[in-house]
């Protein structure tokens, strides 16, 4: 039965993932990745972790594919879409390719697949914020100057543009 | 092994069986209203409204750039309430310590808040410009 | 016997949700009618009168009209967004109420089985309201973009911004709760707020009443209602974001923006005023069924809705924005630090 849920939603990530990169109109594109986000979120759920599912919505498909409809919606999109992607050289695509799959293999390879979830040990939203708070202090302070980075960038890019 | 598989799932059987019956019951209003609907294609009656008067230009405007900033704030201020969600509840377990650093953290995003706040990215509306222009005069 | 148990289980569940359902589509029926009396009396009419006794039977005929009327679909519309969007505003608006608990476990007289009053008792409860209530944006800014309208682009545009800004502090007032109530589960929030009413959230004193104005005023923008109505603001955006949509699909954004209403109104009940617990903690009110408390300050809350749509005047865009951001999230922010001493 999970196996079945499982490749029902991996199918349909893979695919609305395939829709965003190939369908031609950019608002219909950024509705397939969010068809694809709200799958990987199912995936969460089939591996017991509903905090990260509800997260993986709350900020994936609900601030930041907002944050990408607005770019779509405010750029003049005739012109974007006229407007032919800067040439890039073939070798270099190339390249860019077979690193990934290289780094796909290795990933494939290296880590444990299939074993599944841990076994008796559940990530709830308490234990998440425990070790948030105890273990990872530093890498959370250093998130929030992080956020300040992309908040002054974002000011930059739009003084910029004005 | 499989019973407790079970018992994780127990409260997403019914989130399924929830979102089929909604979506029958969205697609069965759908159908009775095409149905039923009225279909009289007039010369007009497919043109945009714009107040009864005959349409110019495109609808594909070029936007105020102040909306992209709003969304891009809002992903960051959603990405710092996700953190503090993480914190809320395990609040009393953090202690003290948990404690300082959430202040840090809030701190910081209060700070960026007030930077935005001092550059004039929160307000809204020509009001304070064109006021700044007028009161020389 | 497993097989009957299982077949049991699931006989409950579609009960539920067929119950659940049959009330959420329903609900509007009575919901306008109530609206149109409101504001007659307010404004010292008598609203509808003609259609059955005091107009009852007037939301039925506007559901006859509605479904009868044609489906307009622009030219140059952006034909499957325009189809789209509608559903993608109502389907989340729905779906919020798996979560949300109606009372405690009730045992039905004759079978003597013990059925709970929710459809879904989730761990993150109030995460997944956020979250997948959140996402009735995108029916918003598809559809005023499909619809290739001036008037429909400029009002999405603006109702999401307005959305987005305010979702902010209504996560944060979420967070308050949840600091006070040491749970991110619906259920757990109205068990610690059992007792009298001086154990509501409302009155956990310094900070719950503060977190209660933060919520309400973040979720009055939320859901487009007076003072924040501006996605319809008729002056200046004729009907905003649906200006384009007739029929049954106009009725959809309709439909979803009255359960969001419902939604709220039960949300605060649930996360400020203790759930289904009365007021007193005496036993002549325990006589009653929790339900009917639930209901009773459910109905409050809608009536409190309708009462400021027709008291108070539209607030200005950037007076709307200013509030947002100048006000509601630096004060929620500081009381976010003030709930966490007071916890640790």
């Amino acid at each position: 039965m999970e196996k079945l849920f499982f490749l029902m939603f991996a199918a349909v990530a893979i695919a609305s993932g395939l829709a965003v990169v190939t369908v031609r109109n950019p608002v219909h594109s950024a509705l397939a990745l969010i068809v694809c986000l709200i799958q990987v979120a199912a995936l969460f759920v089939l591996l017991r972790s509903p905090f990260l599912a509800a997260v993986q919505i709350f900020i994936y498909v609900g601030a930041v594919m907002v944050l990408f409809l607005f770019v779509v919606l405010i750029l003049d999109m005739r012109k974007a879409v006229l407007q032919a992607f800067p040439p890039v050289k073939k070798r270099f695509v190339v390249g860019v390719i077979l690193v990934l799959s290289a780094q796909m293999v290795a990933f494939v390879f290296l880590t444990p697949m299939g074993l599944g979830p841990a076994q008796g040990w559940e990530p709830t939203v308490e234990s998440i914020g425990r070790v948030l708070f105890t273990k990872y202090l530093f890498p959370f302070e250093v998130v929030s100057v992080i956020l300040l980075a992309a908040l002054v960038a974002a000011i930059v890019i739009a003084k910029e543009r004005q | 092994m499989c019973l407790s598989a079970a018992a994780q799932y127990a409260p997403l059987w019914p989130l399924a069986v929830y979102f089929v019956a909604v979506v029958i019951l969205v697609g069965a209003m759908l159908v009775l209203s095409h149905a039923l609907g009225e279909r009289r294609r007039g010369r007009l009656t497919s043109v945009p409204y714009e107040s009864g008067v005959v349409g110019t230009g495109s609808a594909r405007l070029h936007f105020d750039v102040k909306f992209y900033m709003v969304a891009m704030f809002f992903v960051i201020f959603d990405m710092e309430a996700v953190f503090v969600f993480a914190w809320a509840v395990s609040a009393r377990e953090a202690g003290w310590a948990g404690y300082i650093e959430m202040f840090i953290f809030i701190s910081i995003l209060l700070a960026a808040l007030f930077y935005l706040w001092r550059l004039g990215a929160l307000e809204w509306g020509t009001s304070m410009k064109i006021r700044r222009k007028i009161e020389p005069l | 016997m497993p097989d009957t148990a299982i077949l049991l289980e699931v006989l409950v569940i579609v009960v539920k949700v067929s119950v659940i359902c049959g009330i959420l589509f329903g609900l509007p029926l009575p919901l306008t009618w109530l609206e149109r009396k409101v504001a007659g009396h307010i404004q010292v009419r008598l609203g509808p009168w003609r259609v059955g006794p005091h107009g009852v039977l007037q939301p039925f005929a506007d559901m006859v009209k509605l479904l009868i009327k044609e489906d307009i679909v622009p030219d140059r519309a952006d034909k499957f967004l325009f189809k789209l969007a509608p559903l993608l505003s109502m389907i989340p608006a729905f779906l919020v109420f798996v979560a949300i608990p109606f009372g405690e476990k009730f045992a039905i007289p004759f079978i003597g089985n013990e059925i709970t009053l929710y459809i879904s008792d989730m761990n993150v409860g109030i995460l997944y309201i956020l979250a997948i209530g959140g996402l009735g944006i995108y029916g918003m800014i598809l559809g005023g973009w499909a619809s290739n309208s001036k008037y429909s682009l400029l009002g999405g545009l603006r109702s999401s911004a307005q959305m987005i800004s305010y979702e902010v502090s209504m996560s944060f007032a979420a967070i308050g709760v949840v600091m006070l109530t040491d749970s991110l589960n619906l259920l757990e929030m109205v068990r610690s707020q059992s007792g009298s009413f001086l154990d509501w959230n409302i009155f956990y004193l310094p900070v719950g009443p503060v977190w209660f104005v933060i919520f309400m005023i973040s979720a009055l923008a939320e859901i487009n209602r007076i003072p924040f109505d501006l996605p319809e603001d008729e002056g200046t955006l004729a009907a905003g974001f649906h200006t384009e949509y007739s029929g049954m699909r106009f009725s959809f954004f309709m439909l979803a923006e009255y359960v969001a209403m419902v939604t709220i109104a039960v949300l605060t009940v649930v996360m400020f005023l203790g759930g289904w617990n009365p007021p007193l903690d005496i036993s002549i009110f325990h006589l009653v069924p929790p339900i009917f408390w639930f209901l009773g300050k459910v109905v409050l809350f809608i009536y409190f809705f309708m009462w400021l749509r027709f008291t108070l005047p539209r607030y200005r865009y950037d007076q709307l924005m200013a509030i947002g951001w100048k006000v509601l999230i630096p004060l929620s922010l500081v009381t976010i630090l003030v709930t966490g001493l007071m916890k640790i």
